[in-house]
């Protein structure tokens, strides 16, 4: 097999093999050390050059950082360890760049919103409240967020369910093809379209009234998909053993599918459905568009404008006065706490009801 | 060209769990050494802790010397892409760069360490290729994806990468489990070849496979699962096979266990 | 009808179910049952629904779109004005969303050119950068990121961000205003460039999640073969990690697009906007679909209402075609790498 190979080993063009182990490295703590002084030099930059934003100081800050660590390591460790060091200064800078703008949402949302954050503000509607005073509170748009939420999880779980079912248990054909293809597509809708929908047929042409139910119907449609997600991918989960092992003591496939599937997976799908309500509780433009929104309180998501969380924050800030700001900020720290809450119980859930793995 | 490898002391952990205890033992130059034993036994952690392949698993790390003609690898100032440069690896599933032409296989570890003219890289990837007895085979598609190839023939591509930087040792981790048995022979001469020029390492769970290709082999036990891999002795291939010292190694080769 | 409607296509229903060779083993018994027909009439039927839903959307947007183009005496697609009362010409209306598209396309693509980079650098840092430890908390930052609601960015980006860019806009002014894309006037930064920026901070969850995804998926054996040939972390990513992850940052970038093209209240609250076209992104003007539909719904008649419906059908069209590329991709990607593996 050995064909010929006469040719002189050795690396060609004459360069050296590497037979030194050794490589001249920058010492362990100089990415801290010129982190630390870079953010010193671009805080110092800004100061003298008057620049009045920090994001600017940041950003001179990081840009130092990102060149230092580059021309250090270029004249002591060489061409390709300064490669991989800017690769590496690029991704943490990009990682503190996502982190700012969380930490700054977060912060001010606190800060802003605890001004006027109270029982009393959980418990007032704006009925008699004008919309520069002072005073009122969000307990009508609670009210009514929650009704719209409910009733579009009434509408989307269900269906969202039976169709993630239907995809796992059963699809196989082309049909199953196409229902997961445009789940998929229907994920990307946009909020604003699926209240344009509601809106042409429920009140253009069926001629209803603006009402939470209205709200409802457009806040399922951005449900369903996700519902059929996250319990694709938990059904999916379930061993095909236990199915066989029921199916295998004669147990008819639908009553296999709800006593051994479903409760196996009943954690994941829990977890999925709350994250798909933490999701829909803060959308505003579907809500803008059908449920009109109102300052008093409407228990019935029935029958006329109601109040909503997300769209009250909007009408807030539309007022334009330091009263609105003030209540907008506050109901802003309201929703945020739901969601955030609703995330991490969904995720607790998760984490304790995960199938237990063998390892 | 060929360096020898000693190893004294050395113990490697995952996170808190010690996967091989105290093992010492020299590598010869332009040599076959084999390492058998049972599964779990630690052999291929060994085998990776010497191009420090090791510490690339999360909460893998090492203790203990591995000494390269008298360069420590662990040594302080020792750079782990330079010890990879000197001392290859093949793996035991064949891993051509999927996104990569044959030539860009072969041409890839040359290309990391600067840059070489058109005319001196088809030479050195025309070198490795016949090196690894693929030349004939691939010589009219070298454009075409390595993904392309047959599992034999991917396994030979990646040797021709690994010595297509010329290593001083190349270690070898299971190279031919994947394969059928006529790749396996083709593989096994071929490592027959290559030991001219380099120190070959090479982990194997086929003891005749072991017989065959090596000059020394070492045989590694554990004493019960979830207890770290210990070396049990080292020795002449003919040796270990005809006459072992140990009892342990005598049961695992005549298939008492194992 | 002036617009196609796009309708998916109506599956046959009764072919549908080819069942696998063990599942008609299984269902040799259990299919004739009325329990399991019921159950399965149920679940496809809301399979079914939700095709129907998704086509119905279609529709109905389709049909009062068709009312409003027949009365518009603009140009639906080039007319720089919106004016459906027909205020400032006799009555007739007037309405066009050429300003919408520009506006639409120019904020989405500031935000793709801040948010994939960053959201590529932040997957390889989750993937292959950050401690182990750190590597799970920083998902979890990243997913509260997406739990966020919009409305929320819109506040915070019209009252904590806006006030904070003079500076940078200025500077840019400065040094990039000979462009003509980077002029300044001064005043409040409410243009184009903000809402870009939030919008890359909205949809910087989503491709790095799904960037992620991928850059894990990359198989051990191909990095670890770059490391073996000596590659430092640098040359493992760009040598195995990054070819094998291209068609997914791809497709992640274009989900991110969808996102930013139809996001609403967050443009809604941050945009000030006008009806003509600014070609510095930094001066305020501009408007979106969404915004639009969302700033001019409550003073619109039923006229008007049908006339932003049929702005939305062409965001709706445009999201559509692009999540379905995204995911077209996706789906390629994976019998791609099934094959491989």
């Amino acid at each position: 097999m050995s064909i010929t190979t006469t040719k002189p080993t050795g690396t060609p063009g004459g360069k050296p093999a590497p037979s030194d182990l050794r490589a001249a490295r920058l010492p362990r703590w100089s990415p801290y050390v010129i982190a630390l002084g870079s953010l010193a030099v671009g805080c110092g930059i800004g100061l003298a050059a008057g620049l009045d934003s920090r994001l600017q100081w940041g950003l001179i800050a990081a840009l130092l950082f990102v060149g230092v660590s580059y021309i250090l390591s270029a004249t002591v460790e060489g061409g390709r360890q300064a490669k991989d060091r800017l690769a590496t200064s690029v991704v943490w800078v990009m990682f503190l760049l996502a982190v700012v703008p969380l930490a700054s949402l977060i912060w001010e949302t606190v800060e802003r919103g605890s001004k006027v954050f109270d029982g009393y503000f959980l418990t007032h509607s704006m009925g008699v409240v004008a919309d520069d005073e002072a005073g009122g509170g969000i307990y009508h748009a609670i009210i009514g967020t929650l009704q719209q939420v409910g009733l579009a999880c009434l509408i989307a779980v269900p269906i969202g369910l039976l169709t993630a079912i239907y995809l796992v248990e059963y699809g196989r054909g082309k049909l199953a093809k196409a229902v997961t293809f445009f789940v998929d597509v229907m994920t990307g809708i946009p909020s604003i379209v699926a209240g344009l929908f509601v809106l042409s047929f429920w009140i253009l042409i069926l001629g209803f009234d603006f009402s939470g139910w209205a709200g409802a119907m457009a806040l399922s449609i951005l449900m369903m998909p996700v519902v059929v997600r996250s319990t694709e991918e938990m059904l999916k989960l379930v061993p095909n053993e236990l199915r066989e092992a029921s199916l295998a003591l004669g147990v008819p496939k639908w009553r296999t599918i709800l006593k051994v599937v479903l409760p196996t997976a009943i954690g994941g799908i829990t977890t999925g459905v709350m994250l798909a309500i933490a999701r829909i509780a803060g959308e505003t433009a579907p809500v803008l568009l059908l449920v009109w929104t109102t300052p008093l309180i409407n228990t019935n998501p029935f029958d006329g404008a109601q109040g909503s969380l997300p769209l009250y924050i909007y009408q807030q800030y539309q007022s334009g006065n330091q009263a609105g700001y003030d209540r907008a900020w506050a109901a802003a720290l309201a929703l945020i706490g739901f969601i955030m809450i609703l995330n991490l119980v969904a995720r607790g859930i998760a984490r304790w009801k995960a199938p237990k793995t063998g390892r | 060209m060929a360096k020898r490898i000693d190893v004294s002391g050395l113990n490697a952990y995952y996170g808190s769990h010690k996967a091989i205890e105290d093992i010492s033992m020299t590598v010869e130059p332009r040599s076959v050494t084999a390492f058998i034993g049972p599964s779990g036994c630690g052999k291929s952690t060994f085998l990776r802790t010497l191009n420090r392949m090791h510490e690339v698993t999360p909460g893998g790390r090492v203790e203990g010397k591995v000494m390269l003609d008298g360069d420590d690898l662990y040594g302080s100032g020792v750079d782990p892409v330079n010890v990879r440069r000197t001392i290859g690896m093949v793996f035991q599933r064949p891993n051509p760069f999927p996104t990569m032409s044959i030539f860009d296989n072969v041409a890839a570890g040359l290309r990391l360490n600067g840059s070489y003219k058109k005319s001196e890289l088809n030479d050195v990837v025309e070198k490795s290729l016949k090196g690894a007895n693929l030349w004939n085979e691939v010589k009219d598609r070298l454009n075409k994806p390595g993904s392309g190839l047959s599992g034999g023939q991917q396994q030979r591509l990646c040797i021709a990468r690994a010595i297509a930087v010329e290593p001083q040792v190349l270690l070898m981790d299971e190279p031919c489990s994947a394969l059928d048995p006529i790749s396996t022979l083709a593989i096994e001469d071929l490592i027959g070849e290559l030991k001219e020029r380099f120190t070959i390492v090479i982990v194997t769970h086929n003891m005749q496979q072991a017989a065959r290709v090596s000059d020394r082999t070492a045989f590694f036990n554990l004493a019960a699962v979830g207890q770290p891999g210990k070396l049990i002795e080292i020795d002449d291939t003919e040796r270990i096979f005809s006459n072992p010292s140990v009892q342990a190694t005598e049961d695992y080769i005549s298939g008492r266990f194992g | 009808m002036d617009i196609p409607t796009d309708t998916p296509p109506t599956p046959a229903p009764v072919q549908d179910d080819r069942p696998t060779p063990a599942e008609q083993k299984r269902a040799a018994r259990g299919a004739t049952r009325p329990g399991d027909r019921i159950f399965l009439g149920l679940s496809r039927g809301s399979g079914i629904a939700l095709l129907a839903i998704m086509a119905a959307v279609a529709a109905f947007l389709a049909y009062r779109t068709s009312v409003a183009l027949a009365d518009n005496t603009g140009n639906f697609f080039t007319t720089f004005e919106w004016d459906p009362a027909g205020i400032s010409s006799d009555g007739k209306p007037v309405f066009g969303i050429a300003v919408l598209v520009f506006g639409t396309i120019v904020s989405s693509i500031i935000a793709l050119v801040i948010a994939v980079p960053v959201a590529v650098g932040i997957a390889l840092f989750i993937s292959h950068y950050a401690p182990r430890q750190l590597a799970a908390p920083i998902a979890y930052v990243i997913d509260l990121l997406a739990a966020v609601p919009s409305i929320v960015y819109g506040l915070w980006g019209a009252i904590v961000v806006a006030p904070n860019l003079t500076g940078l806009y200025s500077w840019l002014d400065d040094y990039f205003g000979w462009t003509g894309i980077f002029e300044y006037q001064g005043g409040a930064p409410r243009s184009l460039m903000t809402v870009g920026i939030l919008l890359a901070i909205m949809i910087l969850p989503i491709i790095t999640n799904v960037s992620r995804e991928v850059f894990l998926q990359v198989p051990k054996f191909n990095e670890e073969a770059a490391l073996a040939l000596g590659a430092t972390r640098w040359e493992v990513i760009r040598m195995a990690v990054l070819p094998f992850g291209r068609s997914g940052i791809i497709s992640a970038s274009m989900l991110g697009l969808g996102r930013a093209l139809g996001e609403t209240i967050a443009v809604a609250t941050v945009l000030s906007p006008s009806f003509v076209i600014n070609a510095s992104v930094l001066d305020y003007g501009g408007g979106t679909f969404a915004q639009n539909i969302a700033s001019k719904f409550s003073e619109a008649d039923e006229y008007g209402r049908d006339a932003l419906i049929a702005s939305g059908l062409v965001l709706f069209i445009i999201t559509l075609l692009v999540n379905g590329a995204a995911r077209l991709i996706i789906a390629r990607r994976k019998e791609y790498s099934g094959a491989n593996a």
